[in-house]
């Protein structure tokens, strides 16, 4: 076998926290009864800060991340999607959605025992499925209220008064109606300081995935999967926040030492929408032929809060405590908090594909790239709508792109030879081969 | 085109006709009034704004005929029907629009403007975002200060304002139309209905295609004629028909040959296009705002609570309905969401259902099959 590692590698050091963290935040949501405190379940994109104003014994658990949990855990979905299924729901809805769903109705929790029924709802539309889900999962536990927020108010550059209005004014309502739902007393404080952690934890998360700017990249896609989740868990959280400062430092001191996410780095590519969660070893596939996956809008912009910087390229959006603004009052957060989300790159593309194909072109070019890969993800509609646009596009910028079917939360509809084939094939035409060895992982270690 | 047996062609061949040749309809209309035509992809599209502006605004429809010219544009995951209406664009066949716009709804129509924006040229488009959350107290002033940002668009299009009164004559001539609508929709409440469905869904089909007052003058005719109609068919069984947006006349053609009638729906191609009228106070933006925030919603809009189905049994049971088939366009996430809700809830009101899954052409001999067993299962108590 040739030896072709190029560069040093060297796992990181955060790796195990976020690690804790993860598995902490389950049981925390698990055990909130037990400590006298609420449980609500929500999209990871609902404006989680603002339950944090009930009080810091509030837990969330939310949508997303926890079905991809079961998604990984292939014998469990199965059996999830199967009692969906059963229950009278179609088999091409959100894959998520529906290992959520069954996960309800088995009344089994992914992370051990009965699944913890949510005391409230709190959710945000923005996909057709959004609020749509949590309707039926207050049906499903006997109704559960349930509250959320629309956001699909066009895409940010069109941005004007009265659409921040419609989300703040939506977001006034919400707290009243949790108060009531509650019995508890809402803490303005509070919210402020969930608002302040979110602008910092999304703000740092992008700072973190532009150091993959750099050849070689300090990180590769299939570990950011177990970073990034702690955003999409919690980002208004203190502890998220001040853990991504602390792996924004790690990732810069490996820039600065050359410290690889693979040895053998020699074609720099991208993928987009979730991945299929039951295969992520297609990653380290492609690793055999010297390719990383440097992230993607999905990995970027999910949660991930960016802003065109003066030099003309794409940074982490300045939070507003960076540029000295004092945090006063309940509708001032609230204002700050409605602008700052909907400049989020994975909501832009829900209003036009070419919005999205001008991101990723940009990440092509800026995070200089050999090809891209398009998960045509049968799981996901917000995700992938526009997706077939998105390659004409990316192919008539001169990128090779390699599309491939399958779906992030569904096992039955991932072809992994099929898609293995195709890879292959997408290598040769770009010229590389396989080293015949995959060399050490750098970054951490096999997760979900 | 399939054949008509018990439609009296004299009544309903105007709307018919229209349906057909709507293309032939709209290049006369802009002769005739030096207009321009507006294609539209959803129910939610504000037309009274676009009608005041001197614009006919017209649906995109799909054919139901097999194509294969969208796969490169729409991820074959998204609903049949939204890749049919980017077909009619991309063949040519709504060479004479000047103007394209959407009115937020579904993710998968969208697709079809989207891709239509960027492949096939037109003067003009527009993305309306309608707000989804129309439960909420804040939708109706949202939705009105997006109905300001359009009309200044189509103000700068045009090159010229568009005035309250014509606003406040475009919503008289809208409302008119849809009062005209339900009073025939009302006559198919009696105990042998002087229509039949396929004769509802062609009317309420051509209103998306023409102009409201030609579609007035035409509806103001069969209501005159009709309490004069013969019967020329047994009514048969009473059904409803609801479900995904449907406009398959040769489905709802066959299931009213095997012995039933569709005496009313739920359909953005039937009731829930103009079942909701304007409101006479007001601003006109604000009263046309409050009249789509608060008209029967697409399932995608309709949370948190399921208001839909409490209008679909109220309908069931004014319309006197014996079963109910339930229309599913494959991969239209907001219906398949709320049809095991729905099918139960018309369940326990004493209404069987069928559930049939459709792409963009029905599979008629095998759908009738399953409609001759649906209404034999409804008549079996008969036979004791």
């Amino acid at each position: 076998m040739p030896n072709t590692a190029t560069y040093k590698t060297a796992p990181l050091k955060c790796w195990s926290k976020a690690k804790e963290l993860r598995l902490k935040y389950y049981e925390d949501y698990a055990q909130a009864h037990e400590r006298g405190g609420l449980r609500w379940a929500g999209g990871a994109w609902s404006f989680s800060a603002i339950p944090a104003g009930l009080g810091r014994d509030v837990w969330s658990l939310t949508s997303e991340p926890y079905s991809a949990s079961i998604a990984f855990n292939k014998p469990l979905s199965l059996r999830c999607l199967e009692a969906a299924e059963k229950a009278g729901f179609a088999r091409d809805l959100c894959a998520y959605m529906r290992n959520y769903w069954g996960s309800v109705l088995l009344n089994e929790y992914a992370f051990g025992g009965p699944f913890p029924k949510p005391d409230f709802l709190w959710q945000d539309h923005i996909c057709c499925t959004h609020a749509k889900w949590y309707q039926v999962v207050s049906d499903l536990e006997g109704g559960i209220p349930h509250f959320c927020i629309d956001v699909a108010v066009g895409p940010y550059q069109d941005v004007a008064p009265h659409k921040i209005d419609y989300l703040v004014n939506q977001m006034h309502d919400g707290i009243a109606w949790l108060e009531k739902t509650t019995g508890r007393r809402y803490s303005d404080e509070l919210l402020i300081e969930a608002v302040k952690n979110e602008f910092r934890s999304t703000s740092t998360w992008a700072e973190i995935c532009a150091y993959n700017k750099n050849v070689p990249a300090p990180l590769e896609e299939k570990s950011m999967y177990s970073l990034y989740v702690l955003g999409t868990l919690h980002k208004h959280d203190r502890e998220v926040a001040d853990f991504y400062e602390e792996l924004r430092d790690e990732v810069r001191e490996r820039v600065a030492r050359g410290i690889a996410a693979i040895p053998n780095e020699r074609c720099r590519l991208m993928s987009d929408t979730q991945p299929p969660w039951g295969f992520l070893n297609i990653f380290r596939y492609m690793e055999e032929f010297g390719a990383i996956s440097i992230g993607s809008l999905y990995t970027f912009g999910l949660i991930g809060i960016w802003e065109d910087k003066p030099d003309g390229s794409w940074g982490p959006r300045t939070t507003p405590m960076q540029k000295g603004i004092e945090i006063n009052s309940r509708d001032q957060a609230l204002r700050l908090y409605a602008d700052w989300t909907l400049s989020k790159p994975e909501w832009q593309h829900f209003y036009s594909p070419h919005l999205k194909t001008e991101m990723m072109l940009r990440i092509a070019r800026e995070w200089r790239l050999n090809g891209i890969l398009l998960h045509y993800n049968r799981g996901c509609e917000g995700l992938s709508v526009g997706i077939a646009e998105n390659r004409l596009g990316l192919i008539e910028a001169g990128f090779p792109v390699m599309a491939f079917e399958g779906n992030m939360g569904d096992e039955r509809e991932f072809d992994e030879a099929r898609v293995k084939a195709r890879f292959d094939a997408f290598m040769e035409t770009l010229g590389f081969k396989k080293d015949g060895k995959s060399g050490p992982r750098s970054t951490g270690d096999r997760h979900a | 085109m399939v054949s008509h047996a018990g439609v009296d062609q004299e009544t309903f061949a105007k709307f018919r006709n229209w349906r057909i040749n709507r293309a032939e309809y709209a290049k006369q209309w802009k002769q005739r009034t030096g207009g321009k035509v507006v294609g539209y992809f959803c129910t939610y599209a504000p037309e009274e704004l676009m009608y005041a502006a001197g614009i006919l605004p017209v649906r995109i429809l799909g054919s139901h005929e097999v194509q294969d010219v969208t796969e490169p544009h729409i991820f074959a995951m998204f609903c049949p029907f939204c890749r049919d209406c980017l077909a009619q664009g991309l063949k040519g066949r709504f060479d004479y629009l000047d103007g394209i716009m959407i009115a937020q709804s579904c993710l998968h129509i969208r697709q079809a403007f989207t891709s239509w924006q960027k492949h096939i040229p037109v003067d003009y488009s527009y993305y309306l975002p309608m707000p989804h959350h129309v439960q909420s107290q804040h939708a109706a002033p949202f939705l009105t200060k997006e109905l300001e940002v359009f009309k200044a668009s189509l103000e700068k299009w045009l090159g010229r304002k568009i005035g309250d009164q014509a606003i406040n004559d475009a919503i008289d001539v809208y409302n008119r139309n849809r009062q005209l609508l339900w009073r025939v929709y009302e006559t198919r409440q009696a105990a042998a209905p002087p229509l039949t469905g396929e004769e509802a869904l062609e009317m309420v089909l051509a209103s998306q295609m023409v102009d409201k007052q030609d579609h007035s003058a035409a509806l103001e005719t069969v209501l005159a004629r009709l309490p004069a109609r013969p019967a020329t068919r047994p009514t048969g069984t009473r059904l409803m028909i609801l479900g995904s947006e449907d406009d398959d006349l040769e489905f709802i053609h066959m299931v009213e040959s095997c012995g039933a009638t569709f005496v009313i729906d739920d359909h953005c191609t039937g009731t829930r296009y103009f079942w909701n009228e304007v409101a006479p106070d007001g601003s006109p933006l604000a009263r046309i705002a409050e009249r789509y925030v608060k008209r029967v919603p697409c399932p995608t809009k309709d949370w948190p609570e399921r208001t839909r189905v409490r209008h679909a049994l109220a309908l069931a049971k004014a319309y006197n309905v014996q079963g109910a088939i339930v229309m599913q366009q494959k991969f239209c996430d907001p219906h398949e969401i709320d049809t095991p809700a729905l099918t139960q809830a018309l369940r326990q009101a004493g209404l069987k259902t069928l559930f049939l899954e459709f792409d963009v052409t029905v599979p008629i001999g095998q759908f009738k099959v399953r409609v001759e067993a649906f209404l034999e299962m409804l008549h079996e108590d008969d036979l004791f």
